[in-house]
């Protein structure tokens, strides 16, 4: 033990060290990583000060308004590089990345400008950003509300009071027309689209059936008198969501008349106290979660991807529990431990390790071509050539997942089986028991424990997995939510979207990466925190059942 | 029933055992069967991946299907010709007769003639663009004529008929291009313009080029001339031909001399003379492939070779080189026929022998003989699922062939292939483009290349960081800090890699590209800092170290190396000024010559790393800690430091597990798809540098599955692909996998 005679390197302490080091830095990039998805995720929702700011572009001052979104440093020479013009003497530039909105003014959201530019920068309290239904953000400050084209009379401080109570307004009416665009007339075009089917499908069927062709009509003359109504009703309030408009300034004097219809939230951040931005915080992270994407997927929410992957991994979990749960009881319990029991366990181990993406393909070519388009020629002829189940869908996707999953469930099933003492199973047969009564009364649930972790799992691993979902049913928007209200409910052939696959959809394939980076952090800091909760919860139940059998063993 | 009496009660007991024994037996069979179908679906991954690929090393087949007698006059067979759905055959003959008859019997089915005039007659035959089914006939008279073989469809209740109908797109008018008889002729022709080049008496050669106008009116087009120009030929000609996008002219004598002249100007300029045939061999044939890129040459000693122009590397000038030839048969070639959609070839010797190839596998996909006499003509069918053979005594002989990808071979997917405009033969990966006569270029060596290269360097940053972290941590560690470690590398392992993905590629590789310096600043001064932290620790009075038990380094050395990575990306400006003149990139790609990629394998390198270190780390961990106690105790109690007992004896009992763990992280990262995808250009180069990215396995599936059609070969070649990952991984997992179960095993036994 007497290593300090030793010298310091001969003593291995360097390389202990070294040793630590590795943990430290493996460690630290762990906590790093959550950290900054943290921040950046949870930083998204929190409201943010609007600047006004002189600005030097090209010898001419002009008036910037907007959100400070990324400020770096950026070495002089490589600014000039890539073509700007300097006037100024310092080795290193603060650079802002400054989000200035009003895409349908300027055409892009953010402008890149340089500290030394920067004339004066000011924080104005009456600055307003609109979260808008299209064209992104809007900067500016009210000026007058016009009510059908005519400015109505308020007093200036009255104003912004008077502007919520519009937007209220508005908001109830969007509420309306939604309801009847999405339901009413969902319900009815899924009708018709019925229709349409089954009339095929007489037709198909070669005979001539006027009865039915005549009954069909009789619904499809129902259905249109009921859209005409709708859509009557629509027109009427759409006609009321255009009553109102903003008067709004933005730099150097220009006036931009914005229809509230098409504001969905108005806010003054500069004005806001701790207290007022907490509460828009919160509001902001609920709509987030709660809301229909907007924008190609670039603002608004992600409730559909959120559904849909719950919904994947809940059928997933269906389908695999038990086939995982029966194949381990048979392996473990049942099959003749021998060579080829081995070969099979080793088999199943490794297929954990076989790449995803190979479950894809697989999912690809067996489920939905083979199987899926088999099952539309047998009992949805009417629909082809449009595929039903011939294509991606949450049906594939759950048994392509589920088929990935499987070694999970029965690796973990097999160990709990593993542990249980003989003697518990032993005790029972002697008592008289047979060989099912033991495991149905005594051994599984004693081994649902490790069941369930061997479940987590398996959810946690098909909760994350995107690879394989791109090539069998997830998409950047599905039009529809695959459960509704339209029987059977359960639409297991359509496509859905999922956080994982929205991910990678609005941080790669978006039009506007830089607006959306926010949004794909969030995203991400809600699919990390639902999957590491679900380790977690598989880790303590593990290591809660150890302890158990310790203490059963002895 | 209380009343009743033993002998009932037996049997109700007897009943109830028979009962619970049968269940016992339904519930043994219903396991046995859903275990066994459990383990049947997962061989069936196995054996459907295989089903798909196996088409593609399928030989073809040939059937026989029709033999008959050529079909009308007597003349002289110009050309055979089939249409799309392969049904109906067109026949020209020398008297300017135009017949159509079915494919499988010879029955005419209608037939028509040339409007030529009487005392005109038919001097020669070529077919301007067999894609369109333009024809054109040269005449005594010095006109050509054009004509379009044509195909109606009409759709009935019950059938599908064909109309076959002959066009003249630029009018029943001949065309006059020179005076004297036209004896040979060739014709490049595109959308826009038409170059004719006619050999006349005399060895007059005329090179015309026209400009296209069409009518608004109705779908007339005219033919406007702009260019003229002409030479003499002494030597006899066999061939003359045209490319379609009028870029070169090619003339090949009789003794085997190919000159290709330059038309892309306004002339007609010699650019090179090429001896295609050696010795007493003379060409027979000669002929385009589809695309026009590629001349094929028959000879009469029975070869068939591809010549096309390649830009030598370096300078600028085309030179005709001879890519590939193969032997049809020991008789000339005399017939050869073309596909329409693929660069296949079907070629015919005179003693009768038929032979089907494919250019770019060099693939012969099957020979026969046809006939006892020369094959004069040969046609395909677009589709080239039927092709005839007329031969010298007038048979027609038809067949069907099921040749669907004859595109692959073991050597197109795996060697190097010289692709048509490319300087030399190469690995490339091209699976589709625009246009419909593209050679598609299937080599998986790139895509595997770039599989290892990311794997070898997310190995390269995984390896020390996991093996290390975990040595210490099985070994060194405190207890209750490796109770908090563990865990959290477990769940570093569940991190979904599309957030690794992302956060390279948005995150990291911006991060890195602005950087640089720092970043590698940060792999040489970390280890060395954690030394020199190590020796204050050393110098440090023992009553200093106290406050720190042992086993909790690693948690001393957070704070530094927070402190080393935020110096190293601090001063990175610095030294990018200091040493790179301001701007690392420009300095590499001017000073060194490396190009740089914001997203390169340094990236992937890293953020595939963080996604194998937990793999490694997992299993690693294992074999350390699972090492028996009393072997390292027998060590230490013999004098060994604890540095010396973990050499010389953990690690050497616990090595196969290492590498099994290290197998398995390779494995894991061969197999990656997300961060791959989302952090590296995806471009399939082979450039082992890390400043470049690269296309995997993987994400190439993801990528190009989705859009492949179902069955084609790029659709089975990326099954093949993900095949290939399938078996790559099962074999490192169960070699891994082996190991460990030995070494478990031997631990038992200690």
């Amino acid at each position: 033990m007497n290593t300090e005679k030793l010298g310091f390197f001969k003593s291995g302490t360097p390389w202990v060290w070294l040793n630590a080091g590795a943990v430290s830095i493996s460690m630290i990039m762990v906590v790093g990583l959550l950290i900054l998805i943290a921040v950046r995720g949870l930083g998204h929702f929190w409201p943010k000060t609007i600047w006004e700011i002189d600005y030097l572009e090209g010898g001419n001052q002009v008036v910037l308004l907007g959100e400070r979104s990324k400020i770096e440093a950026v070495s002089a020479k490589q600014l000039v590089a890539s073509g700007l013009h300097l006037d100024f003497e310092e080795e290193f530039v603060e650079r802002t990345l400054l989000k200035v909105g009003n895409r349908d003014m300027y055409g892009v959201d953010f402008k890149l400008i340089v500290k030394p530019a920067e004339i004066e920068v000011r924080k104005p309290v009456d600055a307003i950003v609109f979260e808008r239904t299209q064209w992104g953000n809007f900067y500016g400050f009210l000026q007058s509300i016009n009510e059908n084209g005519s400015t109505l009379a308020v007093k200036p401080e009255m104003l912004w009071s008077e502007l919520q109570e519009r937007l209220k307004r508005v908001d109830e009416l969007r509420d309306e027309i939604h309801e009847i665009e999405k339901f009413d007339i969902g319900k009815i075009n899924y009708k018709l689209e019925k229709l349409r089917l089954s009339e095929r499908s007489i037709e198909l069927s070669g005979i001539q059936d006027a009865e039915a062709i005549a009954e069909i009509a009789a619904q499809r003359k129902v259905l249109d008198d009921e859209y005409e109504v709708l859509k009557g009703k629509l027109g009427k309030l759409y006609v009321a969501i255009s009553r109102d408009q903003a008067l709004m300034t933005i730099q150097n004097g220009q006036e931009k008349l914005i229809k509230l219809a098409g504001v969905i939230k108005a806010s003054k951040p500069n004005a806001m106290g701790v207290g007022t931005k907490l509460i828009h915080y919160f509001v902001n992270l609920k709509n987030f979660v709660s809301d229909d994407p907007r924008e190609a997927n670039t603002e608004g929410g992600i409730f559909p991807a959120i559904f849909g992957t719950v919904m994947m991994v809940l059928l997933m979990s269906v389908i695999v529990t038990p086939f995982g749960v029966i194949a381990a009881i048979y392996l473990r319990e049942y099959a003749k431990q021998g060579f080829v029991t081995r070969l099979v366990r080793i088999s199943v181990n490794n297929l954990a390790g076989v790449p995803s993406i190979v479950y894809g393909v697989f999912g690809l070519g067996f489920f939905v071509y083979f199987l899926g388009g088999n099952i539309d020629q047998l009992f949805y002829p009417e629909a082809l050539p449009s595929p039903t189940f011939g294509s991606g869908g949450l049906l594939w996707a759950s048994l392509t997942l589920a088929l990935l999953t499987l070694p999970v469930v029965i690796v973990a099933t097999e160990e709990g089986l593993a542990r249980i003492p003989r003697s518990v199973r032993e005790g029972s047969l002697a008592l008289g028991a047979t060989k099912a009564e033991t495991l149905w009364r005594t051994v599984i649930p004693m081994a649902s424990p490790a069941m369930m972790t061997g479940l987590i799992l398996a959810v946690a691993r098909a909760a994350g997995e995107v690879a394989p979902l791109m090539l069998v049913g997830a998409v950047k928007l599905a039009p529809s939510l695959p459960l509704d209200l339209n029987a059977p409910f359960l639409h297991l052939e359509r496509k859905f979207m999922h956080l994982g696959f929205h991910i990678y959809d609005v941080g790669f394939q978006s039009p506007n990466v830089e607006a959306a980076r926010p949004l794909v952090y969030a995203t991400a800091l809600i699919l990390v925190v639902v999957i590491v909760l679900l380790n977690l919860s598989a880790i303590y139940i593990r290591n809660h059942l150890r302890e158990k059998y310790r203490t059963m063993e002895h | 029933m209380e009343a009743s009496n033993p002998s009932d009660r037996m049997t109700q007991g007897q009943r109830r055992w028979k009962m619970r024994k049968a269940i016992d037996v339904v519930a043994r069979r219903v396991v046995e069967i859903g275990g066994i179908s459990v383990i049947a679906a997962i061989a069936l991954i196995f054996i459907f991946l295989l089903s798909v690929v196996y088409p593609l090393f399928d030989q073809p087949s040939i059937k026989a299907i029709g033999q008959y007698e050529t079909p009308g006059t007597n003349d002289e067979t110009l050309y055979l010709a089939i249409e799309e759905q392969a049904e109906i055959g067109l026949r020209v003959g020398q008297s300017g007769s135009l017949l159509f008859f079915n494919v499988e019997n010879g029955e005419v089915i209608s037939e028509k003639s040339l409007p030529i005039v009487a005392d005109n007659h038919i001097t020669s035959f070529k077919v301007v663009n067999e894609a369109n089914r333009l024809l054109a006939v040269g005449l005594q008279s010095g006109e050509l004529l054009f004509f379009q073989h044509h195909y109606e469809l009409e759709f009935t209740e019950t059938a599908r008929i064909i109309h076959p109908d002959i066009l003249y797109p630029y009018g029943e008018e001949a065309f006059r291009v020179t005076d004297g008889p036209i004896l040979d002729f060739a014709i490049g022709d595109n959308e826009d313009s038409t170059a004719v080049i006619v050999r006349t008496d005399h060895g007059k050669v005329v090179y015309q080029s026209f400009d296209k106008e069409s009518s608004f009116i109705d779908d007339a087009t005219t033919l406007e001339s702009s260019d003229k120009d002409e030479i003499l030929t002494v030597d006899p000609v066999l061939g003359l031909l045209v490319d379609p996008e009028q870029e070169w002219a090619y003339i090949l004598t009789e003794d085997g001399n190919l000159s290709a002249y330059d038309i892309r100007g306004d002339s007609f300029d010699l650019r090179e003379k090429v001896q295609v045939t050696e010795g007493d061999v003379r060409p027979t044939t000669i002929k385009f492939l589809t695309g026009g890129i590629s001349l094929l040459i028959g000879d009469s000693s029975g070869k068939l070779s591809q010549w096309f122009q390649v830009r030598s590397d370096g300078d600028l000038e085309f030179r005709l080189d001879k890519i590939r030839d193969t032997q049809i048969d020991n008789s000339p070639v005399v017939s050869l026929a073309t596909e329409q959609l693929r660069k296949g070839v079907i070629a015919a010797s005179q003693a009768g022998k038929i032979k089907l190839l494919y250019t770019t596998s060099e693939r012969d996909l099957l020979s026969l003989s046809a006939s006892d006499s020369a094959i004069q003509t040969l046609a395909v069918a677009p589709r080239a699922d039927i092709f005839i053979a007329e031969d010298r005594h007038r048979n027609i002989k038809a067949w069907h062939i099921d040749n669907h990808h004859p595109e692959t071979s073991l050597s197109a997917i795996w060697g190097k292939i010289w692709y048509e405009d490319y300087v030399k033969p190469d690995y490339i990966w091209q699976s589709s483009s625009a246009s419909s006569d593209f050679e598609p270029k299937y080599s998986l060596v790139p895509l595997t290349f770039g599989t290892l290269k990311a794997a070898f360097y997310a190995m390269l940053f995984a390896m020390p960081l996991a093996i290390c972290g975990a040595i210490f941590t099985a070994y060194f560690m405190a207890p209750s800090m490796r109770a908090i470690v563990k865990p959290s590398i477990e769940i570093m392992e569940a991190l979904p890699t599309v957030i690794l993905g992302f956060l390279a590629g948005l995150w990291l590789a911006p991060f890195v590209e602005l950087h640089l310096p720092g970043v590698f600043s940060i792999f040489v001064l970390m280890p060395l800092g954690i030394i020199a932290l190590a020796l204050v620790w050393w110098k440090l009075p023992g009553s200093a170290k106290r406050y720190i038990p042992e086993g909790w380094q690693a948690a001393v050395l957070i704070i530094p190396v927070i402190l080393i990575a935020l110096l190293c990306v601090s001063v990175s400006p610095f030294i990018e000024r200091i040493l790179f003149d301001g701007d690392i990139r420009i300095w590499m790609s001017e000073e060194l010559g490396i190009g740089f990629d914001q997203r390169n394998a340094l990236i992937i390198g890293i953020a595939m790393g963080f996604a194998v270190i937990p793999t490694i780390f997992s299993i690693a961990e294992d074999a350390i800690f699972s090492v028996p106690k009393h072997l390292t105790s027998g060590s230490l109690a013999l004098g060994a430091t604890p540095w010396q007992t973990l050499i010389r004896v953990v690690l050497l009992s616990a090595s196969p597990g290492i590498f099994s763990a290290v197998m398995i992280g390779f494995g894991r990262a061969v197999g990656e798809t997300m961060i791959v995808l989302m952090a590296t250009g995806n471009t399939p180069v082979m450039d082992f540098s890390i400043f470049q990215g690269m296309r995997t396995l993987s994400a190439n599936v993801a990528v190009e599955l989705p859009e492949s059609e179902m069955d084609s070969t790029h659709y089975r070649i990326l099954f093949l692909a993900a095949f290939v990952l399938f078996i790559f991984t099962f074999f490192f997992n169960t070699v891994a996998e082996i190991v460990r179960q030995r070494l478990r095993k031997k631990y038992s036994s200690l």
